[in-house]
């Protein structure tokens, strides 16, 4: 292993995350309230990144595959630990270390579980670190999925993807994986932008619009507001917020594509965007007509916009709220939550097992049934028309039994600090699959979990966020194996 | 005319019997000399043996005052650096060659203007294919041709008792369809050719070739036999060039199944291939075929390239109950062997790629050419030109042409419009006339009825 080299990178990635405090700190000083904690966070980032990085300045090996595996999930850990600086030193809201680091946490792996409650009183830059902090974790998400893990090998969709034609063949999307990631950002940027302005012409307030906008494209679902969404009691604004959700949940490769082929026909040639978009539809539908048929919202508009809203949300992973969504008929919240281990599409900023893979997953299955029925029968499995190897299929069951038993011990662990079983089971499929509110006691928020449970679930989220492998090949002991 | 044809495989040498036969100069190109000696020994041709695209092989073969190039070897590259080379050193007027791979098939701007010089394109895996497409298209049928781009189609079939017309007069046909227009182009009884008038009563087991436009067909068919119902569920055994382009022309319409033996040719084909199921197994392994339930299908086709493989499997599907079966048989004594058994059709390659190549070689506007019973029979569409003095046909009612014996006006396409032929039909300038020839060395005088005299020009 490189210690030498990752130190080093690891230095610098850590001083250049400490200008991250300076744009709250801004918003701090124009306020004149709430300043103070980011002014001493960047000076102990910023001086402890030099630290790092000053004896290892000069380490410049060639960097392995492991230790590819060791600076991205360094990257999560020690981001998120200097990211809870500023909370933990803020007056308002007083967080403990468990709490501050469960939010950092929640923020740079775009979840959006929140464990502060009465966020409306709090000093504007503290919510717009937190907004800010779901945004940056967006950006770190695409390139990770997009750029990093390829080139470690890990996940199924990557390897199927290097195995397509044409334009999704492009895994990189440039020869050069800065540029790649240069694209990436324009491309995250503009969506962004185009978020802002929507929802400000929706009828936000300038604030609201941009600190929504990073926690909608980067499909965290951290809010300004206790109420999330709700607060804004606005059909409009909730539109904006399923159309950018929806786009933030599709492959960014393919906004690639299409923004330089200059066509939207590779979403629809692309078969995980359509499976993505018939979940979406599918799911939205289901819970419009349950709502409305359930007597819910009796009048239809109303049980159009919570349910196409709310649908999409937890759909892709967002976990932003227009209302109590939890205390609507139970089939809905489960059947939502249970969608929300689909999750969005590879590549996107959002969260679950990925569409790719359950897509993968349903093809085999359906593979398998056909095969009994036509012993003598040569049935590849095929996605776009391609065949997917059997290596791919193998890795992504693997994904898949390796999430259940992951998702299965986590919960147990929280049950053991004595949280229900709805409880607990909500809270780690909202952590795992990077969503953010649960059911029962952790519909709100999760003040409520004990501090072993906030570490749980921190570590939840880390897991979710790192494709579970990426994360757990640390804990074997061939990794640390010279 | 003179015509050098590279390659002696299937094609090559079917194609230089049938026009050695037809007062050509045939030289037959191919690197191997033994089917060139058998060639040399069968028919009045000249042989060279040699790499069909080198320069001094193709001088050797005659190419400086050739007419035609015909390049059917193996290989397309081959095919198509020949056609170049006989055009840039030799100017040879027509070129043809084969190209199979769809890679170039894709892309027609390779071929003419200033790429590849080759004039004609054929496929003889495609027309193979066609054909078949046709046959499990129209259930009953034994032949099912298409003139002017499929408007019109000649179909054979078997008339059996129960079918309305059977036993009664041609001349009833109007009565029974009042909205149909066909025209009986030939009935063959016992293999002899019975030239239908008004009076000819169609007998069951006639075999009858008639002409009408597309959407007439079915109604036509009724009329001489039960209707089959509709094809549905196909099996096709080998996954061949051919085998692979049918399952995957048909599989968006039929149930296809298509069995292959060969792991690797199969899990290829399992790849390409949309909704057709690729079984791996012998096509003549009965408990294969009874798993996949070969009693309940509608359609067994055998393409594999061995004719014995296709004809036994063909035979043991028919016998474990699929509903009609044919088989690809390359050797024309086994076409007349299997046909009158248990096998119900019997596709020849030949006779069904011949005739595209024969349109390039007849005098005369001839745009399509359907060899049509091992040969000896043969169906053309020739286009009219000129004006009532130049031309023996323009101008004239389809009544009053002097026509060689056993040949039949069957349809005419104007403007793309499809007139069946009345013997008050008057030919006009620019139609496309269909035309049945029961004997085929009348062929011709027919070229000549439709060639323009020089004077015209």
């Amino acid at each position: 292993m490189q210690l030498a080299t990752i130190l080093r990178i690891l230095g610098l990635l850590i001083a250049i995350f400490s200008t991250a405090q300076l744009p709250p700190l801004v918003v701090g000083l124009v306020d004149g309230e709430g300043a103070r904690p980011f002014l001493v966070a960047f000076g102990v980032t910023l001086v402890a990144g030099f630290l790092l990085w000053l004896p290892a300045r000069r380490a410049r090996a060639e960097l392995r595959t492991r230790d590819g595996f060791m600076v991205v999930v360094l990257f999560w850990t020690v981001l998120s630990a200097f990211a809870a600086l500023p909370l933990l030193l803020a007056e308002r809201p007083r967080l403990d270390v468990a709490g501050a680091v469960f939010e950092a946490i929640s923020g740079l792996t775009t979840t959006g579980a929140t464990v502060i409650t009465g966020l409306d009183t709090l000093p504007r830059s503290i919510l717009f670190y937190r907004q800010q902090l779901q945004w940056m974790g967006g950006m770190g998400i695409i390139v990770l999925a997009v750029a990093i893990l390829p080139m470690l090998g890990v996940g199924g969709m990557q390897l199927y993807r290097a195995e397509l034609p044409g334009p999704m063949k492009d895994t990189k999307l440039t020869p050069r994986i800065t540029e790649t990631a240069k694209a990436l950002w324009y491309i995250y940027l503009s969506l962004t932008v185009a978020c802002a302005l929507a929802y400000w012409a929706a009828g936000m307030s300038g604030f609201d619009a941009v600190a929504h906008s990073f926690s909608t494209v980067a499909i965290g679902g951290f809010s300004t507001h206790d109420a999330s969404m709700g607060y804004f009691n606005s059909p409009a604004i909730e539109f904006v917020a399923v159309a950018f959700m929806f786009l933030a949940g599709i492959n960014f490769a393919l906004h690639f594509t299409a923004w330089r082929g200059r066509t939207v026909l590779n979403y629809f040639r692309d078969p995980e965007f359509r499976a993505y978009a018939a979940i979406m539809v599918g799911v939205s539908t289901i819970t419009v007509a349950y709502l409305y048929a359930s007597g819910t919202y009796p009048h239809p508009f109303n049980a159009l916009h919570h349910g196409l809203f709310q649908a999409v949300s937890i759909g892709t992973t967002t976990g932003f709220t227009t209302t109590a969504y939890a205390a609507w008929p139970s089939f809905l919240p489960v059947l939502l939550i249970f969608v929300s281990f689909v999750g969005a599409s590879g590549g996107s900023t959002g969260g679950g097992m990925k569409v790719i893979r359950f897509l993968l997953l349903v093809v085999q299955g359906m593979r398998e049934l056909k095969q009994l029925v036509h012993p003598n029968a040569q049935l590849p499995v095929k996605l776009g028309g391609r065949r997917v190897s059997p290596q791919v299929v193998g890795a992504v069951w693997g994904f898949f039994a390796a999430y259940v038993a992951s998702f299965t011990i986590i919960m147990l662990a929280l049950m053991a600090t004595g949280l229900d079983q709805v409880t607990a089971f909500s809270a780690v499929a909202a952590t795992m699959n990077n969503l953010g509110p649960g059911l029962g006691e952790v519909g709100p928020h999760y003040a409520v979990v004990s501090d072993t449970g906030k570490w749980i679930l921190a570590f939840a989220m880390l897991l979710g966020r790192l494709e579970i492998f990426s994360l757990l090949v640390l804990f074997t002991p061939w990794f640390w194996r010279r | 005319m003179k015509i050098i044809i590279l390659g002696a495989g299937q094609v090559g040498s079917s194609l230089a019997q049938n026009l050695a036969s037809e007062a050509n100069d045939i030289t037959v190109v191919d690197t191997e000399d033994l089917g060139l000696a058998q060639l040399q020994d069968r028919l009045d041709i000249r042989t060279v043996i040699g790499r069909a695209s080198h320069p001094h092989v193709l001088r050797r073969a005659g190419a400086e005052d050739a007419d035609m190039v015909i390049a059917v070897t193996n290989s397309d590259e081959t095919n198509m650096v020949a056609c170049q080379v006989a055009w840039t050193l030799f100017r040879t007027p027509t070129k043809i060659a084969r190209v199979r791979e769809a890679e170039y098939l894709n892309h027609p701007e390779l071929f003419g203007g200033d790429a590849l010089p080759i004039d004609v394109r054929i496929s003889p895996e495609q027309l193979v294919t066609e054909y078949v497409q046709r046959l499990i298209e129209h259930p009953g049928a034994l032949q099912v041709l298409d003139f002017a781009g499929g408007k019109v189609q000649l179909v054979a079939v078997k008339a059996y008792y129960g079918g309305p017309l059977v036993g009664h007069e041609l001349s009833t046909l109007k009565q029974h369809m009042p909205g149909v227009e066909t025209r009986v182009a030939a009935i063959f009884r016992r293999g002899q050719p019975i030239i239908p008038e008004g009076t000819t009563v169609i007998e069951a087991d006639d075999e009858v070739f008639f002409i009408a436009a597309r959407g007439d067909i079915r109604a036509v068919m009724g009329e001489m036999r039960r209707l089959d119902r509709a094809n549905k569920r196909v099996v096709i055994a080998g996954g061949g060039n051919i085998g692979r382009r049918l399952a995957g022309a048909l599989e968006d319409r039929y149930q296809v199944k298509l069995i292959d033996h060969n792991r690797r040719r199969s899990s290829e084909l399992a790849e390409e291939l949309g909704r057709s199921i690729v079984l791996l197994g012998d096509a003549a392994d009965e408990e294969l075929l009874l798993e996949e339930n070969i009693d309940h299908t509608d359609v067994f086709c055998a393409l594999t390239n061995d004719d014995e493989a296709n004809i036994l499997s063909a035979m043991l599907a028919k016998r474990l109950g699929a509903r009609k079966v044919m088989a690809l048989i390359n050797r024309a004594s086994y076409v007349d062997l299997v046909e009158s058994g248990e096998i119900d059709i019997a596709i020849s390659p030949q006779q069904a790629t011949i005739g595209s190549l024969l349109a390039h070689v007849r005098r005369g506007d001839v745009v399509v050419v359907h060899s049509l019973r091992r040969g000896a029979a043969e169906a053309i569409e020739a286009v009219a030109h000129g004006d009532p003095r130049s031309s023996k046909v323009v101008g004239r009612q389809v009544g009053e042409l002097k026509l060689p014996p056993g040949t039949t006006i069957g349809a005419m396409v104007r403007n793309d419009r499809v007139l069946i032929a009345h013997h008050d039909t008057v030919i006009e300038s620019g139609d496309h006339v269909i035309l049945f020839l029961v004997d085929k060395r009348n062929i011709p005088e027919v070229e000549r009825m439709f060639q323009v005299p020089v004077t015209f020009l």
